[in-house]
């Protein structure tokens, strides 16, 4: 790749009215040709519910400008999961330009229109489509235009890297520049325009390098906390230490030692400014303030009690046949109860905005994925107009899910308007483990039944509070039934002692990890390899290919477990995706140590945009998953956190990765799927199943971290059937 | 205390006025205006703001800008020569080695330090030495196999 096809994302203050007609919104984006699109009507009528501004019939757009380039206008952000390359991939190529001829726009609340926001792995799946739509529109509008400009019929017409030419007399043509030139034309995409094959593909489906590499190697790059005004003011904010607790008192008088330190009060909100961060930090240091924490209830070793016994109205997420029919007809019954602990984002940059008000107006930069959600958010905190307020997202340090929370931003948002200077709000990495929205703790239930020839017969599933994406199986079970007690925010407010959310592939880690260790534990009842037991059991063809692609790539042989071998197998699906690892381990029975030594993966996404991309996330995916697998838990006492940073809250390394392998099924004939999350909700029971494989140990319970692995290699399985409710 | 601190950064001498005990970190962000220096925990724990002082990585949020005194201190804004990248960040682009890029500059020179020690590490002497940089977007197999690369090109020109 050329170092010309780098792009700068444009995150520079332009100075606009966000108050815009369309009329001005036309003259603001300047001449060109001008494609108006939409996401899907689901978007599109959430966004007109709520009253948004100019895209009333659209949530994107791109324009081909009198340089003949191609810029896409979207209020998708860029996090690490590389759409501001696979999208101008996809755009490139319908639109018929090379791929450093697109530049994006990204997360700009003023420049691109309405959008809901970057999460759930939906950005290629159900932007990608009205993208390529788009382009196909453009293109057709071009050749129109040529038409006319080259006196020649639009069917003789035909488009090449920015240029319409006539197939008889190709030195007969126009570019795409020339066409836009001194123009304002704006259409609307609409019907089905021809959307090209996947064999006239030129830029879809080739490894591409990430787009933006080129800042991030020297620095260059800005992320939110990177953004410096004149006059800004850097902000530290009193806390709490535990959720729930009270302030009964507070000494703010030593503040005022600190050259420079500003403090503000407003309600709860407790603040101090400076000129630099350190200098706040030291400011903060010089409140004194007492708490009152209410006593703690529940803890990391009384949550699952606590989880079960508030458990939430059933909702029943898929079901089949009779379970009681299907227990007749099963030779062994299993009955096993599954727990998994709350896990934080992480992410390396932690929330932080920087916010600027001039009169009633403001403008936030933010580390966010929702940056128009937060948008409405800071209007109502600031009391402006919706369409006062503009959220701009720099290049976000990882969100996972985190980041669709924006309390730091509303906080920047409150103090710049009390002080009328910009103010940053970046928070300590203390804070992020104590305002992260982490993954909920969950339980699942499940009773299953199998034929002694190892055909599943029933299924009998249960989770409480992790949500029900994922729970429902695949698997060709003729008796079966799902349900789901609470959500992934379990249900209520008051289940969790603390703010839960969405964290990368919400609810279907734990559902993967409960499903396919019962898969497992069947197969090993059974006594038949766990592969095959799987193919025994599977009739969807996609989820067949990837995990025949994981076994054949591996080089799987067959052996029931527990072999010795340290093998395990599990398959998911997630975002439209299809997911199949297996993974080798290797434990270490003095220490209870698991080390990770290999990992396949298989994946059936439909068509690919960018094979290199997609892989990345994939390894992404099982690199972030075994953090969660072997070691990541929230320890907590009520309302208190005790994990507040890397030293105890500990996330995968270098030396904990394995060698990682990527296959991906062919399919290019199908609409892409999601490709940010699937490969990581396989992580928990590929190595669960691996150690049950290399030792004959099962371990129920999330991270399996070296205590409880120890735990399990000396009972033979780690111990969760204690709880007391059914 | 306010003094007077003078040290070469990415090359050139700088003196500026200001408390000695300040933690590099924010001196560089904030007084000096190099934001690829980032905050990753404040703890010495994930390596997101490590620089080289005299040859060596330091986690700068827990190096007192006063211990810099008359040394010289390479930010990742300093490492790409003349507009040409280094050969360890002509590796990460080419090997796709970062996702979300925060931990990047800290990473490179993390790598750059260990490579300055140890032209030509083993596969395990890499993850040995990079084992206390934190990534959380998962590029760790990426990062491996472009400080492998780097390693080799450096050790060609």
């Amino acid at each position: 790749m050329k170092e010309d096809e780098y792009i700068e994302l444009d995150f520079s203050d332009i100075t606009t009215d966000p108050n815009l007609t369309r009329r001005e919104f036309l003259r603001l984006i300047g001449g060109g040709i001008i494609i108006f699109f939409s996401i899907g009507d689901g978007s599109t009528v959430e966004g007109r519910r709520r009253g948004r501004g100019y895209p009333e019939d659209f949530n994107a757009y791109l324009r081909i400008g009198a340089d003949g380039r191609v810029t896409c206008f979207t209020g998708k952000i860029e996090m690490g999961q590389g759409v501001v390359t696979s999208l101008a991939q996809m755009l490139a190529d319908e639109i018929d330009v090379s791929l450093q001829s697109v530049d994006m726009v990204m997360g700009d609340t003023t420049l691109c229109p309405w959008d809901m926001g970057t999460f759930g792995s939906m950005t290629t799946r159900f932007f990608g489509p009205a993208l390529r739509a788009a382009g196909a529109e453009a293109r057709a509008v071009l050749i129109e235009l040529a038409a006319e400009f080259l006196q020649t019929p639009a069917e003789r017409l035909a488009t090449e890297n920015g240029a319409v030419f006539d197939k008889k007399n190709k030195a007969k043509q126009v570019s795409y520049a020339q066409l836009a030139k001194g123009k304002t034309i704006a259409r609307r995409a609409k019907g089905k325009p021809a959307l090209k094959k996947p064999s006239e593909f030129k830029i879809v489906g080739r490894d591409v390098l990430r787009r933006d590499a080129l800042e991030k190697v020297t620095g260059a790059a800005k992320f939110a906390g990177d953004i410096r005004l004149p006059d800004m003011l850097y902000a530290k904010i009193l806390r709490p230490p535990a959720h729930g607790a009270k302030m009964r008192s507070v000494d703010t008088s030593a503040v005022e030692d600190v050259d420079g330190a500003r403090l503000i009060r407003d309600g709860d909100l407790i603040a101090v400014l400076h000129k630099s961060p350190d200098g706040a930090e030291k400011a903060l240091e010089k409140i004194k303030a007492e708490f009152d924490v209410p006593q703690a209830t529940v803890d990391d070793e009384t949550i699952f009690e606590h989880l079960l016994s508030s458990a939430q109205r059933r909702n029943v997420v898929a079901s089949g046949g009779n379970i009681e029919s299907g227990e007749k007809l099963a030779d062994i019954r299993i009955e096993q109860t599954y727990l998994d602990g709350y896990v934080a984002h992480a992410p390396m940059e932690t929330h932080t905005a920087l916010a600027k008000v001039d009169g009633n107006k403001a403008t936030v930069w933010a580390s966010t994925q929702t940056p128009f959600s937060l948008k409405d958010q800071v209007a109502e905190a600031l009391g402006f107009a919706q369409q006062d307020v503009r959220v701009i997202t720099p290049f976000v340090g990882g969100g996972f899910g985190g980041k669709t929370s924006g309390r730091q931003a509303i906080e920047a948002a409150r103090l710049a308007k009390l002080a009328s200077k910009p103010v940053q709000v970046a928070w300590s990495r203390e804070e992020e483990f104590f305002y992260d929205t982490f993954r909920p703790a969950a339980v699942v239930k499940i009773r299953s039944g199998v034929t002694k020839a190892g055909k599943i017969v029933f299924w009998d599933y249960g989770v409480y509070s992790a949500g029900e994406r994922g729970s429902a199986q695949f698997y060709d079970i003729p008796h079966h039934i799902t349900a789901s007690f609470g959500g992934w925010m379990g249900g209520s407010g008051s289940v969790h002692p603390f703010a839960t959310g969405p964290w990368r592939a919400p609810a279907n880690n734990t559902n993967t990890f409960a499903r396919e260790s019962q898969i497992d534990i069947m197969a090993s009842k059974a006594a038949m390899d766990p592969v095959e037991f799987r193919l025994k059991n599977l009739r969807d063809e996609r989820m067949i290919s990837a995990l025949k692609a994981a076994a054949e790539e591996f080089g799987w042989t067959r052996s029931k477990a527990p072999s010795g071998r340290g093998l395990g197998v599990a398959c998911g699906t997630d975002s439209g995706t299809c997911v199949a690892l297996i993974a080798e381990v290797a434990v270490d029975k003095a220490s209870g140590h698991v080390q990770v030594k290999r990992v396949v993966c298989g994946q059936e996404m439909g068509l690919v945009i960018n094979p290199e991309g997609a892989r990345i996330q994939m390894e992404g995916c099982i690199t972030m998953g075994l953090g969660y697998a072997l070691s990541e838990d929230i320890h907590f006492e009520g309302g208190k956190i005790v994990d507040v940073n890397f030293d105890t809250y500990e996330l995968p390394r270098f030396s904990w990765v394995p060698k990682i392998e990527t296959v991906l099924v062919e399919a290019q004939g199908t609409s892409p799927q999601g490709g940010g999350e699937p490969a990581i909700i396989c992580m928990g029971a590929v190595i669960a199943n691996a150690i049950f494989d290399a030792t004959g140990a099962r371990l129920l319970q999330l991270p399996m971290n070296p205590k409880r692995t120890k735990q399990a290699l000396t009972s033979g399985t780690h111990d969760v059937q204690n709880l007391a409710h059914a | 205390m306010t003094e007077t601190i003078s040290f070469k950064l990415n090359g050139r001498s700088i003196s500026l006025s200001t408390d000695g005990e300040r933690m590099l970190l924010w001196v560089l962000r904030t007084d000096l205006g190099l934001t690829g220096t980032k905050y990753g925990c404040g703890k010495a724990q994930c390596g997101a703001c490590t620089v080289i002082v005299d040859g060596k990585a330091v986690r700068s949020c827990v190096v007192p800008v006063g211990y810099v005194k008359g040394k010289d201190v390479i930010t990742i804004e300093g490492l790409a020569k003349n507009g040409k990248l280094h050969p360890i960040q002509e590796a990460f682009v080419k090997h796709d080695a970062l996702q979300c890029g925060f931990c990047t500059p800290g990473t490179i020179l993390n790598a750059y330090s260990l490579l300055l020690k140890n032209p030509r590490p083993s596969r395990a002497e890499i993850i040995q030495g990079m084992d206390d940089n934190l990534c959380r977007c998962g590029a760790h197999v990426r990062i491996i196999r472009a400080i492998e690369s780097a390693a080799e090109e450096m050790r060609r020109r």
